[in-house]
């Protein structure tokens, strides 16, 4: 399953540079050695997140006792990570539960919290599986708001399956934003897939019908369809992308087979919104959480998974083509707690 | 999670609030109230813990005013804290200065540059009649410089041919050489998204700070971002500077307390909000608007607002101890018909409350306008002192003359008498029912209930309720009640509850003081309406 998004070696020059940025930016914490899994690079794309929270969390544990201050410095830790003030009592009340008023040691505090923060996302880790189906191409629809990282999952998902030898179409379905047609071909061309299209302005739904048509007819594994960026709140846009699920639905009625949400990790608390209205307007069926590679932590996850149990695939650490990982949740929470894998 | 402080407050204040004055006790326990509200609306932590320690500093001690709830007047603490956290609206660009002026636009991947630098292009181009060249420094995202050429083409702005290969230090070189070449004003430098800690892109967009020295440097950062935009802000203006914000995505139903958190941790003001995706969708920054989704609140604060200003703490307390003892003369009527004619009037008033849309298209239907107010105003200053006090002594010939001295009939000055009585039997009717308000119970309806609750309210009360009320159509509030030949029914104050009366008015605001409500629960705002009201401006 690891496997799935699993980096080859890196290039040397490569390496180094991503030893220097993390000098650099980690001051505080041990230079790790230059691993070249995909773990270290997401603790490097985490790296800031641990920090953070490692320093708070160090901070507060110098006195060993866990009394109500203690726990209230780490629960601040927890919201500072987008957790959310419901989900960052709960795991504090938790620890206190068992801990209170006892001896404990800043390791046993995090591994403690890793622990529950990876019983949280343990059941919302899954796989994506991409098959062809009987009738025709899979499909996938991306959906989110503007800005999230759309088109760039496309591009690296595009990459990553076509590199398993499947055949994969992109579909250019942002018809509304400038230029968003132009972007989705730049990445069809570095994954090599074509990319069906029509020119800014035209109707989505006309273009994923035609775009299935066109897969369907070419044998297609995998068509990938772009959406454009859309708030949740803004009832017609969300009507527009009800009707590309119908539309789809005319050729192949158990079609899309998989509709994902991207998330930008920099988002807040509303995030919850976007699942939330997302989810009964396209019928999510799994997560992407983009730009874990900044200073964001992405916390948010978290109580994300606690209230919709909606699976999370893959994240996001970067903009090349293969910044683009599977989702694993004890390495997230373990990372979020600034611990080693 | 609660769907507003008002609500949250008002939990937090059940049983503390006492002796008209904001004790410390109280403000802690609402202070952690307004921490978690700031927190849920992704106020960063730090930001959020100073604000609550300025806040609560204001709050101890201070005058509960009789006629609000001690919960909105915390609110309104908070609220006027963040609008002056906030800062002012009116900060414009600072571009006057030798042309070409740059101005640099900077942000987190995904943020709005784009979309903002044409956005402002448009804005300086048509509202401040510059000449303006838009220039893609984005050689990171594909397409990023087409995108921003076919905007100029669509707003009718100038954008800077695109020469492929070239840096973003090198492209930036060649836009300010047309804009001085060509004559341009302004010359907005879009880049290419990066993150505050890539320390490799951040010291590009220094360099092009350093080549074209822009005016304005500006943070394009989206509403809906978390505890991060500390951060962000702060690496962005400590290692670029930034002068001003821009806000986008304001369209969204993000909380938005980013926006605080960039404003406190860069001292910068945000100096526009992005509130849609078509071009001329900018905005000056307003404060409030900020402020009120911050509080996940509507007009509540203003209401408190105009309450504060226009009754005397001393006339609220003086006549809430009036009604208690059931006194209550037409002195207090016309006060309370003064007090709500400087509010703005019924309908201005109804249009505050959170969740009585309905009714005030009702009143407004059932022409219960504030001419009669006016009018009824005007009755009251026709009378003397002494008739004011004692009704009572109100004969024939001094109703003629109040009439003729007030320029209206008799029947006007009948009906006014009438409906003056009516509301002191309700008064003791609701004494007698004890906590439970009579808006409160309006509320439930209006909240989805139907009209059972009130029906069975009135039935308490010993009052039949006229059937449109309590099924919602389309004139709820029956017949008119200032029909010249019916007035008001006696013994039916319910049916004129929201109407001319102005004291159902004034305990729908716990204005003046009625005590049982007092310690009642704000009402709860409709949770569909407000979604519904949302959407609908969105559409706009
Ligand atoms: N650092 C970083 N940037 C990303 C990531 N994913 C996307 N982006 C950038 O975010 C911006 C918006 O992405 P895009 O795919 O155009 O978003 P869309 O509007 O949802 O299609 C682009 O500048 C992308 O390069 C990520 O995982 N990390
Ligand atoms: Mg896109």
């Amino acid at each position: 399953m690891i496997g799935f998004f699993k980096k080859k070696n890196k290039k040397p020059e490569e390496v180094e540079e991503i030893v220097e940025t993390v000098e650099e930016v980690q001051e505080v914490q041990e230079v790790s050695q230059p691993e070249t899994g995909w773990f270290s690079r997401l603790t490097k794309g985490l790296s800031k997140t641990s920090n953070k929270l490692t320093e708070n969390i160090g901070a507060v544990l110098t006195k060993k006792k866990l009394d109500a201050d203690t726990l209230e410095e780490l629960e601040e830790a927890l919201i500072v990570a987008d957790m959310g003030p419901e989900t960052a009592m709960k795991l504090t009340v938790a620890l206190s539960k068992e801990r209170f008023g006892k001896d404990i040691t800043d390791e046993e505090v995090r591994e403690f919290l890793a622990d529950e923060i990876e019983k949280v996302l343990e059941p919302v880790m899954q796989t994506l599986v991409l098959e062809k189906q009987e009738n025709g191409p899979c499909v996938v629809l991306m959906a989110g708001v503007n800005g999230a990282g759309k088109t760039t999952t496309i591009g690296k998902m595009a990459h990553y399956y076509s590199s398993q030898g499947k055949k994969v179409m992109l579909a250019a379905g942002d018809t509304f934003r400038a230029a968003a047609v132009e972007q989705l071909k730049v990445w069809g061309e570095r994954s090599n897939c074509p990319v069906i299209s029509k020119d800014t302005g035209a109707d989505a739904g006309a273009l994923a019908y035609e775009a299935y048509a066109e897969a369907k007819k070419q044998n297609m594994d995998i068509l990938f369809i772009d959406t454009a960026g859309r708030l949740q709140n803004r009832t017609e846009l969300m009507a527009e992308l009800e009707k590309v699920v119908r539309v789809i639905k005319k050729q192949d009625e158990t079609a899309p087979h998989a509709t994902l949400l991207v998330l930008d990790a920099t988002t807040g608390q509303n995030a919850h919104s976007q699942v939330d209205i997302f989810s009964r307007a396209a019928n999510v069926s799994g997560l992407v959480m983009t730009k874990l590679d900044g200073s964001a932590k992405g916390g948010v996850i978290v109580s994300l998974a606690e209230k919709f149990k909606t699976p999370i695939y893959a994240i996001g650490i970067g903009e090349k083509i293969d910044d683009l990982r599977s989702f694993e949740a004890k390495a997230f929470a373990r990372s979020l707690m600034g611990l080693s894998e | 999670m609660f769907d507003n402080l008002t609500d949250r407050l008002s939990g937090a204040f059940d049983g503390i609030f006492k002796r008209g004055i904001l004790t410390e006790d109280a403000v802690n326990q609402a202070m952690r109230e307004v921490r978690v509200a700031l927190l849920e609306a992704d106020v960063s932590l730090p930001i959020a813990k100073d604000f609550v320690e300025k806040v609560k500093a204001e709050a101890i001690g201070e005058k509960v005013l009789k006629s609000v709830k001690p919960g909105e007047q915390v609110v309104k603490i908070v609220n006027d804290a963040l609008v002056e956290t906030l800062g002012s609206t009116n900060e414009g660009l600072n571009i006057a200065h030798t042309p070409p002026v740059a101005i640099l636009m900077v942000g987190l991947q995904g943020s709005g540059k784009t979309t903002s630098s044409a956005k402002l292009g448009k804005f300086l181009t048509e509202k401040e009649r510059k000449k303006v060249l838009m220039v893609s420094l984005d050689t990171q995202r594909p397409a990023a410089q087409e995108q921003l050429q076919l905007l100029g083409q669509q707003i009718n702005v100038d954008t800077l041919e695109i020469i492929k290969g070239q840096s973003p230090v090198d492209i930036a070189k060649r836009g300010m050489d047309s804009g001085k070449k060509e004559g341009y004003d302004v010359v907005i430098l879009d880049t290419a998204g990066r993150l505050s800690i890539d320390k490799e892109l951040m010291s590009e967009v220094e360099a092009v700070r350093n080549l074209t020295k822009p005016r304005e440097t500006l943070l394009v950062a989206d509403a809906m971002t978390g505890q991060d935009a500390v951060t962000t802000a702060d690496n962005f203006n400590s290692q670029i500077g930034v002068t001003g914000i821009i806000l986008t995505r304001i369209d969204g139903d993000a909380r938005g307390g980013a926006a605080l958190s960039m404003k406190a941790v860069t001292g910068c003001p945000v100096k526009f909000m992005g509130t849609g995706e078509k071009t001329d969708a900018l905005e000056l920054f307003h404060p409030e608007r900020i402020a009120d989704r911050i509080l996940g609140m509507g007009d509540v604060v203003s209401l408190v607002e105009k309450a504060a200003e226009t009754i005397e703490q001393a006339d609220a307390e003086k006549m809430a101890k009036k009604f208690q003892k059931g006194k209550f003369d037409l002195e207090d009527f016309a006060s309370q018909l003064k007090q709500m004619r400087k509010m703005g009037g019924f309908s201005s008033i109804m249009s505050l409350m959170p969740g009585m849309g309905k009714l005030k298209s009702a009143i407004e239907d059932a022409n219960i306008d504030d001419t009669v107010i006016k009018q009824q105003e005007a009755i009251l200053s026709s009378m003397t002192k002494k008739e004011r006090s004692e009704p009572r002594i109100l004969n024939a010939s001094r109703r003629k003359r109040i009439a003729s001295g007030s320029g209206t009939s008799v029947q006007d000055v009948n009906r006014l008498l009438k409906q003056f009585q009516q509301m002191q039997t309700m008064m003791k009717k609701m004494r007698k029912m004890g906590g439970k308000g009579l808006m409160q119970s309006i509320s439930g309806m209006l909240g989805g209930g139907g009209g059972q609750e009130l029906e069975a309210m009135a039935a308490k009360m010993g009052m039949d309720i006229p059937a449109g009320l309590s099924d919602n159509s389309d004139s709820p509030l029956g017949a008119n009640p200032f029909d010249d030949n019916g007035g008001l029914p006696s013994n039916n104050a319910a049916n004129n509850p929201m109407g001319a009366n102005p004291f159902a008015g004034d305990s729908m605001l716990g204005m003046g003081g009625m005590p049982e409500l007092e310690n009642g629960r704000p009402m709860k705002m409709n949770k569909r309406k407000k979604a519904q009201a949302k959407r609908r401006k969105g559409k706009n």
